[in-house]
């Protein structure tokens, strides 16, 4: 499969816990755009991220990744195979230097960019080798990014790319993100504050 | 490959400090040394104990690190990324459990004849004791990861853990400290072969189990 051309939703209904979350959400993204998905607590931004992300069984509805060759995926354990993952905890293992964190990503996942050009990217390059017990939680929030970036997959999921970062942590997440989709990737953010690129935004009743 | 590369991250992170894997190991020598403080130095009760004593605190001993295998990845995010790796959930679960075993079973199966020797093991069981916990420790490893699969998003399930997985393990410590009393005894022994078939089975079906139950705690 070749480069990505669209993830659609269709009619989607999610529920958790038993209770509908969301539905009838129907919103196309295409290769190339991020789309920020806004709403109050409880709004089921996250539960969109992770029945993206092929967690979540649709209760109705369907969710479908689609590419330039015309290869489409609709089953969502298939989906995660392409999914850059951000979740709302960032994955850390105390244990594990940084570098070991993404050379592990790397062996697993497959490689995109150098590790040690993830690790200045995203302003860890003198913490490369400090275990992760180390790390602030801000720290750590960039070491998630540096594996996003260091690893090659084409539709990123955010959630709260912001959380726990300074400013100058929100413009690497910002830049990061414009430079994922100029190369043909597709970002979706749940987001509370403006995703601050040029971006599509969905308001989640 | 993937399954190797999920193994190695699992027995490293194990290996390391706040990992455990010394822990079980830990526990087994302190059971087993316990015991004849307990029950006093009468060589001919402890020679009679041994089989079982050793297989209930093994068994004890690997309950005790199950919930490394998925909590701790389940607890910090690690869990989502990994199912979203090239492998099925399948071949994570099976991987996580040979893992497991890497550092807990296969410890326990080495220590067990020091054990042994200080609990007065007749000298015609020690090789069948190391056979029959090789045998049977993966088994425990696998119903292991069933139980601890399913009670990830419990808020202390460490504690309920136990009380899914032990009843499971009845034919684990059935089998396995009965073909090592045959062996002592000079009897046929059809143990072993009960044993493997047990642990076989359970080796090849409990990932497609744990692989349901992680596939249930993901949704959530």
């Amino acid at each position: 499969m070749g480069a990505l051309d669209t993830l659609r939703t269709d009619g989607l209904a999610l529920a958790r816990g038993g209770r509908i979350v969301l539905r009838g959400l129907s919103v196309t993204v295409r290769a190339g755009e991020a789309l920020a998905v806004e709403g109050r607590n409880g709004a089921g931004k996250t539960s969109l991220l992770r029945a993206i992300a092929g967690f979540l069984e649709p209760q109705s509805g369907s969710i479908q990744l689609s590419f330039r060759d015309g290869a489409a995926v609709a089953s969502g354990e298939e989906r995660g195979r392409f999914v850059g993952w951000l979740g709302h905890q960032d994955g850390t293992k105390p244990q594990f230097t940084p570098r070991e964190h993404l050379q592990f990503a790397q062996r697993f996942y497959g490689r995109a960019d150098d590790s040690t050009n993830a690790l200045n990217r995203s302003g860890l390059a003198r913490l490369g080798d400090v275990p992760a017990q180390y790390l602030s939680a801000g720290q750590k929030r960039r070491l998630a990014l540096a594996r996003l970036l260091a690893c090659a997959r084409p539709l990123w999921l955010l959630d709260e790319p912001f959380a726990a970062l300074d400013n100058e942590g929100k413009t690497i997440v910002r830049d990061l993100v414009a430079e994922h989709c100029a190369r043909g990737g597709i970002a979706v953010a749940a987001t509370h504050e403006p995703l601050g690129i040029s971006c599509r935004t969905l308001q989640l009743a | 490959m993937s399954f190797f590369t999920i193994v190695a991250r699992d027995v490293r992170l194990a290996m390391r400090g706040g990992g455990g894997a010394f822990l079980a190991l830990a526990f087994f020598a302190m059971t087993v040394t316990l015991v004849p403080l307990a029950v006093g130095p009468d060589l001919k009760i402890l020679s009679a104990i041994c089989v079982g004593l050793l297989w209930v605190a093994a068994s004890l001993a690997s309950l005790l690190s199950l919930d490394r295998l998925f909590q701790a990845d389940f607890d910090d995010g690690s869990l989502d990324l990994l199912a979203l790796g090239p492998v099925s959930l399948e071949t994570l679960a099976f991987a996580k459990i040979a893992a497991h075993w890497l550092t807990t079973g296969l410890p326990l199966t080495l220590l067990a004849p020091a054990m042994a020797l200080l609990l007065n093991l007749p000298a015609r069981g020690y090789v069948a004791l190391i056979c029959a916990l090789a045998i049977g420790t993966p088994a425990i490893s696998a119903l292991g990861a069933v139980g601890a699969s399913l009670t990830l998003a419990i808020r202390r399930g460490g504690l309920i853990l136990p009380l899914i997985v032990m009843p499971l393990l009845a034919p684990v410590l059935i089998f396995g400290s009965g073909a090592v009393r045959s062996a002592i005894d000079g009897l046929a022994n059809g143990g072993f072969f009960f044993l493997a078939a047990f642990s076989l089975a359970a080796v090849l079906l409990s990932p497609f189990a744990a692989a349901a139950g992680l596939r249930l705690n993901l949704g959530t």
